[in-house]
């Protein structure tokens, strides 16, 4: 039977990884590759590492962890973050990652989700949505959370998979950085209108919500955090232990 | 020396770098005069089936590959790759493939519940045999698929399934020649001791 995913999130700046809470106040962590390389070694089924930089130098430097990386971890690597063309899946893929992030890129320019899905294939393109709760409504919003975009998160997620979107990450911007878990009520209701994979973000606070995400959200496939698992709150290979004795079908690593 | 057939069809960035990481020589090249040197051929691929198998064989390609799988050189495709080396497929069509592997390959009849693609990590499962491609590994090992269509009708070549919903085709052999629908070189450990497995035949041991 195919596991549930537990992916950690490294946001990248400069080379380093950062990771602030609901997007503002970012502190800096660690050496990416080295932390990548702990992860794998402790059972992350795949990573994701976010490029939150802006100038062409920090650029440089993002490729270049991802190389590091790619020449050191051998699971799935996904890259997000500042992806607006196809020339910057080429960027990110030749140096290694295997799928692709698109967010405000893909808001702003819808056809590059069905560009790139024809270029690299479906598996090759994730849709990243950041939703908020406006109205009774979820909204997506764009900028790392910052600019409310007035789409609807179910519709627009419907036209990301129709589009050829081959995964969905939905983050919630109610729930981010708060670790009280998951915001299953959007979460359900995305799984309603997604064909392809899901995977939570935004929330997770131990391991226990985790546990009650897969219980309760049967068809969410995979888990993405970021700072819990850096600081520690939270370890990867004590989680998917708790995963296997809770009966949720997970991948154990021999250490 | 493995030589990793670059015909214009994928990344594979990651693939040379999981052979540097267990010690083997691994070229990326799409030189036939290579190939006919090689040790092992390792054909990788991703996207569509039509496409690849047009890429090639309209480089020739296909000839040099075919050539060493009958000298009896060592040839393992991944993924797409694999796919490549049966007599036809049912994607978008009918198309005809390398013929090295009777069987074909078809979309997987998953029940509708179950997503497509297959993506994510899967448990392998030998039969009653292992094959010495799975030496270093556990009946039951975790390895990383991502597809929509798997190879049937091919029951005398498949070496290891896996489960969803339906059984599905995760290796196959036939003497020397070699695929896995999942990728080694994304799966973590388990990948590397099967790619180290490969990387240890050499030509006649199959």
């Amino acid at each position: 039977m195919i596991t549930k995913r537990i992916i950690p999130c490294l946001d990248v700046r400069d080379g380093r990884v950062v990771k602030g809470t609901n997007f503002e106040g970012l502190k800096e962590i660690a050496s990416p590759v080295e932390l990548a390389k702990h992860y794998s070694a402790c059972g992350a089924d795949e990573l994701v590492f976010y490029d939150i930089t802006a100038s062409a130098e920090g650029r440089d430097l993002f490729t270049d962890v991802l190389r590091k990386t790619a020449e050191n971890v051998f699971i799935p690597l996904t890259v997000g973050g500042g992806i607006r063309d196809l020339d910057d899946f080429d960027r990110v893929l030749k140096c290694g990652a295997d799928k692709v992030s698109v967010n405000s890129g893909a808001i702003r320019d819808p056809s590059l989700i069905g560009r790139a899905a024809k270029r690299y294939g479906d598996q090759c393109v994730v849709l990243s949505v950041d939703a908020k709760r406006i109205g009774g409504k979820y909204r997506v919003f764009a900028k790392g959370g910052r600019e409310d975009t007035g789409l609807d998160a179910l519709d627009w997620i419907r036209r990301g998979i129709d589009a050829g979107a081959g995964e969905i990450v939905l983050n919630s911007i109610d729930t981010d950085g708060v670790k009280r878990g998951f915001d299953l009520e959007m979460l359900r209701a995305v799984t309603e209108v997604s064909s392809v994979p899901v995977i939570a973000s935004g929330g997770a606070g131990s391991i226990r919500d985790f546990i009650t995400l897969f219980q309760t959200l049967p068809r969410v496939d995979a888990g993405l955090a970021a700072s819990i698992f850096h600081y520690g709150e939270v370890s990867i290979a004590e989680l998917k232990r708790e995963m296997q004795k809770n009966e949720i079908p997970v991948r154990i690593v021999k250490e | 020396m493995t030589v990793i057939v670059d015909y214009g069809v994928g990344n594979l960035f990651s693939l040379s770098c999981s052979l540097a990481a267990i010690g083997e020589t691994g070229v990326v090249s799409s030189s036939k005069e290579l190939l006919a040197r090689a040790d092992r051929i390792i054909l990788p691929g991703v996207g569509a089936f039509a496409d690849a198998m047009e890429k090639l064989t309209s480089s020739g390609l296909s000839e040099s590959v075919c050539a060493a799988a009958a000298r009896g050189v060592p040839l393992l495709g991944i993924c797409l790759g694999m796919q490549l080396l049966f007599e036809t497929s049912f994607e978008y069509g009918t198309h005809p493939g390398l013929k090295l592997i009777e069987g074909c390959v078809k979309s997987i009849p998953v029940p509708e519940t179950l997503k497509i693609p297959h993506m994510g990590w899967n448990a392998l499962s030998f039969g009653k045999e292992k094959h010495p491609l799975f030496r270093y590994v556990s009946e039951g090992e975790y390895v990383y698929f991502v597809h929509s269509y798997a190879a049937a009708d091919c029951e005398k070549a498949l070496i290891a399934q896996t489960e969803y919903g339906v059984p599905v085709t995760a290796a196959v052999a036939k003497k020397n020649v070699l695929g896995c629908q999942f990728h080694p070189e994304k799966s973590g450990a388990a990948g590397l001791d099967i790619l180290k497995a490969f990387c240890e035949f050499r030509k006649g041991d199959l």
